[in-house]
């Protein structure tokens, strides 16, 4: 706990609190996963188009899914959401809050080994 | 950000403040991370000075918080743009008309008033999206379907002020059209209900659309004349069965007795929205004889698409048609357009694409083709547009240009030629938009849309540039002949309305005096629709 507490006042972003996993996946599912989760698209597409824009760009060295995804920071995810790419485009603060911004990226860097903050919340 | 026009920065201050105290500081964003992401991301003019850009944005979370900004701002001055969920992409964003407004970001008044579904009616606040009304009547087993544009995301409110459109009933994909009531803040900070909802005691203000007296809601759509915060729209049953039904063609020409049997079959509310293709359209990028075949000049007599349509087996045209109903009517209604194609178009082939049953298990609703045409919201038009194996460099968005052509097979041909020629003209070759292989849309009913999207954007202004003058020279174009847009971004409001020229633009010269009468200031969306107040006009 100690620990936990610690890291939290060191990184200027807010504390995780214990559900923001759970949270994150919940946010993720009513916005991202429509383009970016499993599934297939329209008539002649075998993906969701996120998905299928994210097999393309990477050629298979990286999951197409984002929720496989092991490379991903609270940083990045927050970067593409406040910035779009491409045809996506940004979302504003009424539609994924900085707090839900936050739960999202813990949940879609959940996987990231070089990920402190789940580091820290293991050894809490 | 830009500050509101004709404002002294401690008024705007004064403001500010005011504004905070009425929504409370989490709802009023002027940050510019925060503001900036109220730019149109779909913007032909990204980064250069006619951007119109927001100056801050406020966020209320009811009717009386809208009632209160919109009292501040008239003290003040300041324009405000209403959005509801600010996803009209391609046909502006969220961003205004005039720069300096402040946009309200209705996005918090989310709530879902009322579903019946033994009327066949909903009432929406502004931030209620197509998923979120679909997950609400889902979650409760209710009897109803939501008919929904191709992005699930946007509002239900939103896209019917814009005039958007769907992929049902006709009676139901014209948005605006099925909407049945609106509650208004007016310009003066006054709230206003229409139809039924005008009669304090009534209940059936998602039922009855007129009430008494004139019927005033097309004020409020693609207009600046109020901020909408409540809204009815029919919905329909849900029908026992779906049919999906292709028809194929193998002519240039079958288009026309094409469209007129399938005219009479929906105007007779037998078929739902027919769904024309061509598959040549695709086959033309895989096979060079059949692009040669498209862009030579003499391709609209039809003599080569004929020859390769019958050396391929390859339709110049397909028409889906949807069923919706009992399985015994939808397959006799079927059975009825069967032959009613079969004698209109020698040699028409028929296809069996999709039978459903209702209720789907959510298996079965992913593992449906077309979910728009069973009113089920997604976002997999994106695959539009969006990196993939075929389009490795995506554009950043598209800019809409949406003509509306007469329904019928003839005008469609003569505006395919019209649009390619022209577009090859002005020296512009985007080779997905215009051809002879352009289908026509029937999103809304009884008109055909030729809609085509020009690229945009975020890094490269000559990309934009050239979006930008094509389409102005194609709205001038269309124009010429008579084929007027629905619906375009902020940028080109004003020549579209322009367009719209019958007796010295009589048209826009209404609006205008009403504008003046009801918002001489200019305090909800100047500039919304092409016309302005007097202070603002460019004639003042
Ligand atoms: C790939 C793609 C596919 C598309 N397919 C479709 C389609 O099938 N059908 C379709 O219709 N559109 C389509 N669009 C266009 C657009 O994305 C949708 O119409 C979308 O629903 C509009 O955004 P919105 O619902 O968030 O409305 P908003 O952006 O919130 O509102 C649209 C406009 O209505 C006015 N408005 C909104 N709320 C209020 C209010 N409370 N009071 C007064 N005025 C208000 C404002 O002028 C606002 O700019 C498509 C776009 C793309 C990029």
């Amino acid at each position: 706990m100690r620990w936990f507490l610690l890291a939290a006042a060191l990184s200027s972003a807010p504390a995780l609190a214990a559900d923001a996993e759970p949270q994150g996946q919940a946010i993720f599912i009513r916005n991202c996963a429509p383009c970016h989760g499993p599934g297939i698209g329209n008539p002649g597409e075998n993906q969701k188009p996120g998905t299928a824009a994210l097999a393309a760009k990477y050629g298979g060295k990286l999951p197409a899914l984002l929720e496989e995804r092991r490379d991903l920071t609270p940083e990045l995810v927050a970067f593409f959401v406040r910035n779009g790419a491409t045809v996506m485009a940004p979302y504003r603060k009424t539609e994924i809050s900085d707090a839900d911004l936050v739960a999202l990226g813990a949940y879609l860097s959940r996987n990231n080994p070089k990920f402190s903050g789940r580091k820290i919340r293991k050894t809490s | 950000m830009p500050l509101p026009p004709h404002l002294s920065p401690q008024l705007w201050q004064e403001a500010l403040t005011r504004l905070r105290a009425a929504v409370g500081p989490d709802a009023l964003f002027t940050a510019d991370e925060d503001v900036t992401l109220y730019r149109d991301a779909y913007s032909p003019v990204w980064g250069e000075p006619e951007e119109r850009q927001a100056s801050a944005a406020v966020a209320p979370n009811s009717t009386d918080q809208v009632q209160a900004v919109v009292r501040i701002a008239h003290h003040f001055g300041i324009p405000l743009f209403p959005i509801a969920t600010g996803r009209n992409l391609g046909y502006g964003g969220s961003a205004p008309n005039l720069s300096g407004s402040v946009i309200v970001d209705l996005k918090r008044m989310n709530r879902i008033i009322e579903v019946d579904d033994k009327r066949h009616f909903a009432i929406v606040e502004p931030g209620v999206s197509y998923f979120d009304l679909y997950r609400h009547i889902q979650e409760r087993g209710l009897d109803v379907w939501i008919d929904v544009p191709d992005p699930g995301w946007g509002s239900v409110m939103g896209n019917a002020l814009d005039h958007g459109v769907g992929h049902t009933w006709s009676s139901y994909r014209d948005h605006f059209g099925s909407h049945c009531g609106l509650e208004v803040v007016l310009p003066n900070g006054e709230v206003m209900r229409t139809g039924m909802g005008a009669m304090s005691s009534a209940k059936t203000s998602g039922d009855f659309r007129y009430g008494f007296g004139p019927y005033v809601d097309g004020l409020f759509a693609q207009a600046g004349f109020g901020i909408v915060t409540r809204m009815g729209i029919h919905l329909m049953p849900r029908p026992e069965c779906f049919l999906h039904r292709r028809v194929l063609a193998y002519r240039r020409q079958d288009i026309v007795p094409l469209v007129e049997v399938a005219n009479k079959l929906e105007d007779a509310g037998l078929v739902g929205m027919p769904l024309y293709e061509s598959p040549m359209f695709g086959a033309q990028f895989a096979d060079k004889a059949l692009r040669d075949i498209a862009t030579a000049s003499d391709v609209w007599n039809g003599n080569a698409i004929d020859r390769y349509a019958a050396e391929k087996t390859m339709p110049a045209w397909q028409l889906g048609l949807s069923f919706y109903g009992p399985a015994e009517v939808v397959e006799a209604s079927w059975r009825h357009a069967q032959a009613q194609f079969a004698k209109a178009i020698p040699g028409a082939k028929f296809e069996t694409i999709e039978t459903l049953r209702f209720p789907l298990s959510p298996q079965a609703e992913e593992e449906a083709l077309h979910k728009v045409l069973i009113g089920v919201p997604n976002l997999n038009i994106f695959a539009i547009g969006a990196r993939s194996a075929t389009n490795p460099e995506p554009a950043d968005g598209h800019l809409l240009f949406s003509p509306m052509v007469a329904r019928s097979g003839e005008e469609v041909m003569k505006a395919q030629r019209l649009f390619t020629e022209g577009m090859r003209e002005m020296g512009t070759d985007f080779p997905m938009s215009y051809g002879p292989f352009t289908a026509p849309f029937t999103w809304m009913p009884r008109i055909f849309a030729l809609t085509t999207g020009l690229p945009v954007s975020r890094s490269d202004p000559k990309v934009n540039q050239r979006s930008r003058e094509t389409m102005r020279k194609l709205i001038e174009l269309g124009a010429r002949h008579g084929y007027g847009e629905y619906r375009t971004p902020p940028l080109f409001q004003d020549q579209v309305m322009g367009t719209y020229d019958f007796n010295d633009n009589a048209l826009r010269r209404f609006c205008e005096t009403l504008k003046d009468a009801v918002d001489p200031k200019g305090i909800i969306a100047p500039g919304r629709g092409g016309f302005w107040p007097r202070a603002m006009r460019k004639e003042a």
